[in-house]
């Protein structure tokens, strides 16, 4: 068994309100192995974005880090100075954002926002780092020139290709991608998607892939981890889980997405709405959804068991 | 460029529409104001005056528009007449003195206060809930709500007549021999920074909030949060980054403050007896100066087209957006 890359342990993130605390992310563990593709799913505010600027630090307050360990190449993150954190950003770890239209600086060139990243952490001149900016955007097929453009200058495509670019600029071991297709189409998002994975042939980053479309991620991904209301519900192989999902709620939400391949099914919902982080449910925070239920889930927390040979799911009934 | 044009286009036939008001604004008042000025002085105005009077105002024989036109003409060539209350002195001279006076006083005043506002705007959103954040702001707006002729009263009683640390009033020292020396220069810096220090401090709240608030709402903004990931330095992720989109609101505001240095700072002229442009307007209201007082106007009204169009051109240089929809 190969050592993890980057190895989560009993993580909580909390938002302090005035109205009390909030976790985002409850006690979480979560392995991503060196070169693997890595699928993270949830509806919208289970706490998936959380995850991946916990994993950086650069959660803006009022969100903390509360209890937990990460560890990343042998150092715990939560435990390294903001010094050692800086030099660490990036170069080992880097992230797409969400939505390209807002995650690049509208004032300045995308150039400049690729050279000042490699001139933050390596010694080079502004002109070599200059032309490794125009290599990288030519490696995901924007012409090198475009680097005197402005981000208003470019498709919502070509932005999230610029976004891409930039996290491969210092050839780190992990790359998060958060939401990365959310803002674009289908067709530009496969061909955005096709590009990472043959990215990460070549250069043999890992990489974890957060988004909300179980279906595009289960095509995607080598391992799947699915999140429902701040706690992991289900984590496995993606083969597995498409074939076999073991936790009821990835039961419903493989229902509830149109497959592109295979037979046509009718398309059913989960019904009722994921609880609010604020007062959740008490027991598995399913159970008030969940066709399966019985007494004992509105009582008895369910604890992540392997149900296969590295399949792990939060529910007694699993098989 | 073709922007610019147009833009500059667009000053040009506001400045005109300011000039025609003016000619017409005199016309307006029942009877002719020259020979009505003269009745005011009773004989004591010398009949020279007269004339300028009359040819200040395009009062000379022919029709409406050919006085427009001469009128118009002598606005071209930077002639306004001649001033009643500093008689015979023309009116672009007298403007002119004065202008020098303002434009340093209240123009470094105004720079000064934006220049620094929006560096403890900065800082008050970067360490935000410090001691910046929770004792400035409400410290300067309170300063700013003061009543100004008060504060600057105060601040004149407090340094200049009890302390003695600053002279009353006046741009230079009697004794003085104005010129580029550095006696000069110190002399005059003297007597510039109790009023100066007046204005930054009336003004100062206002630049600071606004950089702070625009500060927070870009410090919560993707790009600013990339940056931090990016592994940047502090200082690059708050001035390249969040300062530097930050700015721009402000930038607007400070043109708009800029073009009203000139009839702004009124109130300072008066209390330092300063001899600016405002101290100016006073005398010209007091001694019934139309020719004076159409040429304050003039020269107000050109000061804040021309800050509205270098604040175009900075826009432009600060924002590629705008340089993009422009053209």
């Amino acid at each position: 068994m190969p050592e993890p890359l980057l190895s989560i342990r009993d993580l909580c993130v909390d938002y302090v309100t005035a109205r009390g605390h909030v976790r985002a992310v409850d006690s979480l563990n979560l392995d991503v192995m060196p070169g693997e593709i890595l699928g993270v799913a949830g509806e919208s505010g289970s706490g998936k974005s959380t995850l991946a600027q916990a994993i950086l630090r650069t959660l803006p307050p009022p969100a903390v880090i509360s209890r937990g360990t990460v560890r990343f190449e042998g150092r715990d993150l939560l435990e390294l100075s903001e010094d050692e954190l800086q030099k660490l950003r990036w170069k080992r770890i880097s992230m797409v954002f969400q939505s390209a239209m807002d995650a690049l600086n509208p004032v300045t060139t995308i150039g400049e926002q690729i050279t000042d990243t490699i001139r933050a952490h390596e010694n080079v001149s502004q002109a070599v780092a200059d032309r490794r900016a125009g290599e990288l955007l030519e490696r995901v097929g924007i012409a090198a020139d475009r680097r005197r453009s402005f981000a208003h200058q470019l498709s919502g495509g070509m932005r999230q290709r610029v976004g891409i670019a930039l996290a491969l600029a210092l050839e780190p071991a992990l790359v998060i991608l958060d939401e990365p297709t959310t803002a674009l189409d289908v067709i530009v998002e496969r061909e955005i998607l096709e590009q990472i994975r043959e990215l990460q042939r070549q250069l043999g980053f890992a990489v974890m892939f957060i988004t909300h479309d179980l279906a595009r991620m289960l095509e995607f991904s080598d391992r799947v981890a699915v999140f429902y209301a701040a706690r992991l519900a289900e984590a496995g192989p993606s083969k597995d889980m498409t074939t076999d999902p073991a936790h009821p709620y990835t039961r419903g939400l493989l229902k509830a997405f149109p497959r592109v391949h295979g037979a046509r099914e009718e398309l059913a919902s989960i019904p009722g709405s994921p609880p609010s982080l604020q007062n959740p449910p008490a027991g598995c925070r399913f159970h008030p959804r969940c066709t399966q239920a019985v007494a004992s889930c509105a009582t008895d927390t369910p604890l992540l068991r392997e149900v296969r040979p590295g399949h792990w799911a939060a529910c007694p009934f699993a098989k | 460029m073709r922007y610019l044009l147009k833009r500059l286009g667009f000053y040009l036939v506001a400045a005109w529409a300011a000039v025609t008001i003016n000619f017409f604004l005199p016309r307006l008042m029942p009877g002719d104001p020259a020979t009505a000025l003269f009745a005011r002085f009773k004989g004591k105005l010398a009949p020279e005056a007269i004339d300028a009077l009359r040819a200040t105002f395009g009062l000379t024989e022919g029709p409406l528009w050919s006085q427009y036109l001469t009128y118009l003409s002598h606005v071209l060539r930077g002639e306004m007449g001649v001033s009643i209350a500093y008689f015979p002195a023309p009116v672009s001279q007298v403007i002119g003195t004065a202008l020098g006076w303002t434009l340093f006083l209240a123009g470094s005043a105004v720079v000064l206060s934006f220049v620094i506002g929006s560096l403890l705007g900065v800082a008050a959103a970067w360490w935000r809930r410090g001691w910046v954040d929770t004792w400035l702001p409400s410290a300067l707006v309170f300063a700013g709500a003061l009543p100004y002729f008060w504060l600057a009263m105060a601040a004149l009683y407090l340094f200049g007549f009890q302390l003695g640390w600053f002279p009353l009033g006046h741009a230079y020292a009697d004794d003085s021999v104005p010129g580029w020396t550095l006696a000069f220069a110190v002399d005059v810096l003297r007597h510039a920074a109790l009023p100066m220090f007046t204005i930054v401090l009336a003004t100062l709240g206002g630049w600071l909030l606004s950089m702070r608030n625009t500060m927070i709402s870009v410090l919560g903004s993707d790009y600013v949060n990339l940056a931090r990931a990016k592994g940047l330095s502090p200082a690059r992720v708050v001035l390249r980054y969040a300062a530097r989109n930050a700015l721009l609101p402000s930038v607007t505001s400070f043109g708009m403050a800029l073009g009203f240095v000139l009839g702004g700072s009124l109130l300072t002229e008066i209390v330092f007896s300063y001899p600016g442009q405002g101290y100016l307007l006073v005398q010209a209201v007091r001694n019934q100066d139309y020719p004076l007082m159409q040429g304050i106007f003039l020269v107000i009204t050109l000061a804040v087209l021309g800050a509205n169009w270098v604040v175009d051109l900075v826009y432009l240089w600060l924002d590629a957006r705008t340089r993009d929809s422009a053209s």
